[in-house]
């Protein structure tokens, strides 16, 4: 019976642990979610509590619609991110393949010449890259943001996946060697799949910073046209910071496709997450 | 799969006897993208911002001068002043991660790798939230909370009874540098959990069957068979967050400005290296001086991966299952 009371105990203090933070996380976000849908008086009125009848008020969406060409920033935003990614992964996952399965001449020295970029920013080399940019006209579009985030990417894929890659049963592959398949199908067939739950890891924590990232956006592509979400809000923030309707509406809309983005990404690594704990 | 493409990939590859001289293609084929993008847009322009820390601009040209821009940053006393509070400012903001961010992201991964647990999904799910959000948003969502103005703060600590414990907190001196520390890890916490909670479930179903079927279960269990396996996840956390901390820029900017304000209170590296490379107000930006700092960030980052490369890596052991 203590076992009994004991686990149910455990049980009750684990939710009470992950409810206590979990709300800790949500409620700035959903604060100013409630918000951005409320009159300016009731802003300052009551900020804590969900608005009704009287203080539902959509005016703050109304002046960033009108300002902001957010539609565009998104699409911008997202064509970056995805096209990052899929070049980080891909790219990553190759390099990751050959520094784990081969040994060959100089294999630790590429593998820490590649890792080199997880210690060093590359935000310390900007001038020299804006130089680049500069001289083969990619100043200004979308391009020279997806080699930047490639670039970036790139070290910590490399060094995670090595990690996962070394895990992959050597028999396996060795098996299919036997079984006549050339070395790209055994990485495309045999060890990607395997690795999938990586690749999942991987693509999370390289697609946060990129979608994020304001000095890049900033510095290489500030143009209207190539704006990504994240410096046309801070753009759009910075004219507008005493209206507050207009800010916390200009929040919210840089949050939510990201939200939603996530919702849908988060089952997959959760099922990625899971499958390779199955192994 | 059908035996076809594969063997039409097998006459493809490079020949038996190649393979045996030493030079595989597929090495090539699978590092050169990689290393490629790499090379030409992170490491060059590296080396070409390092090679500015050690020349100076003299009547338009530019000039070879050594190492007197680090004289320079070390030696001018309202420089190496910044300098020095810059990087100690730097090394508390990494200190408070690491008692905060890593030992609560521990806790959450333990308390979510229970697979009897409910609502696991949803707990994980919301407890990562505030990791994909930009700094943008961080910085003002919690300005405008903690702004005295708005007072969402005060009432939230009036509902608890404290309200005396409000301070201006990002307007302090002596706070402010704090509250960022915190509202970063509240940002960042998703990602030490995410990772421990990865390492905590691939840790196999028979070795903690054979730890209960020896007595060791709940908070023993933890400590005597999850935690060693898991401790090469916490070392990889721990030099992902010391680099992330020496880098660190956006908040401090979003939140306080360039001028990481009140009094440089809240400047670290990224905010000094900023201000020097690209001027503000009425001081010009010199590059030389910004790469030379550029190169000193590089050097602590380096000190520090080291120290985790060769002292800590070499002694967690590794156990393959």
């Amino acid at each position: 019976m203590s076992v009994a009371t004991r686990s149910v105990g455990r049980s009750v203090a684990s939710h009470a642990i992950l409810l206590t933070y979990a709300t800790i996380a949500l409620f700035p976000v959903i604060l100013i979610l409630i918000n951005s849908v409320k009159s300016r008086k009731a802003i300052f009125r009551s900020p804590l509590s969900l608005p009704d009848a009287e203080t539902f008020s959509m005016v703050g969406y109304e002046t960033v619609m009108k300002q902001g060409d957010f539609l565009l920033y998104f699409q911008n935003s997202l064509v970056v991110t995805v096209v990052s990614l899929f070049c980080v992964l891909l790219f990553g996952a190759m390099a990751a393949f050959a520094l784990s399965e081969y040994r060959f001449r100089g294999n630790s020295l590429m593998a820490l010449y590649l890792a080199l970029g997880i210690m060093i920013p590359i935000r310390l080399g900007t001038v020299a890259i804006l130089q680049l940019m500069v001289a083969t006209g990619l100043v200004n579009t979308l391009t020279a943001l997806v080699l930047v985030y490639t670039a970036q990417g790139l070290p910590l894929a490399v060094f995670i996946l090595s990690e996962f890659m070394n895990q992959v049963s050597k028999d396996l592959k060795n098996a299919g060697r036997i079984d006549g398949l050339s070395e790209y199908r055994i990485f495309f067939r045999l060890v990607v799949p395997l690795v999938r739950p990586a690749l999942a890891t991987v693509a999370i924590f390289t697609m946060i910073p990129i979608w994020n990232d304001l000095w890049f956006p900033l510095i290489l592509a500030p143009a209207e046209e190539t704006k990504t979400v994240t410096l046309g809000a801070q753009v759009f923030i910075g004219q507008f910071v005493t209206n507050w309707n207009a800010v916390l509406a200009a929040l919210s809309l840089s949050m939510v496709p990201v939200l939603i983005l996530y919702m849908i990404f988060s089952r997959q690594l959760i099922s990625g997450l899971t499958a390779g704990a199955v192994k | 799969m059908s035996l076809n493409p594969s063997q039409t990939q097998q006459r493809s590859s490079p020949p038996k006897p190649a393979r045996r001289v030493g030079f595989r293609l597929h090495i090539l084929v699978f590092l050169a993208p990689a290393v490629l993008v790499y090379t030409a847009i992170m490491i060059l322009p590296l080396f070409g911002t390092m090679q500015l820390s050690l020349f100076q601009e003299v009547d338009n040209s530019r000039v070879f001068v050594g190492l007197d821009n680090f004289r320079k940053l070390l030696g001018d006393p309202r420089l190496s002043a910044t300098f020095w509070n810059a990087l100690s400012n730097n090394a508390w903001f990494f200190v408070v991660h690491m008692l905060v961010q890593n030992p609560i992201g521990i806790l959450l991964a333990a308390i979510l790798s229970n697979p009897r647990l409910r609502f696991r999904s949803v707990y994980r799910t919301a407890i990562f939230v505030p990791t994909i959000l930009s700094f943008v948003i961080v910085g003002f969502v919690w300005k405008l909370i903690l702004s005295p103005l708005w007072g969402v703060a005060p009432d939230l600590l009036e509902m608890a009874g404290l309200k005396s414990l409000f301070k201006p907190w990002l307007g302090k001196e002596a706070y402010a540098l704090t509250t960022l520390s915190l509202i970063s890890v509240w940002q960042f916490i998703g990602i030490p959990m995410m990772l421990i909670y990865a390492a905590l479930i691939s840790i196999p179903e028979e070795i903690l069957e054979a730890a209960e079927c020896d007595g060791i279960t709940g908070m023993r269990q933890f400590w005597k068979i999850k935690l060693p396996l898991i401790l090469p996840s916490i070392g990889i956390i721990s030099v992902l967050t010391f680099v992330g901390n020496f880098n660190a820029f956006d908040l401090i900017y979003v939140s306080q400005g360039a001028l990481a304000g009140p009094d440089y209170s809240t400047d670290i590296l990224g905010t000094f290296l900023y201000r020097t490379f690209f001027g503000f107000q009425l001081q010009l930006g010199d590059p030389h001086l910004g790469a030379t700092i550029a190169s000193m960030m590089f050097l602590v980052i380096l000190i520090g991966v080291c120290i985790y490369l060769f002292v800590i890596q070499r002694r967690l052991r590794r156990y393959e299952f």
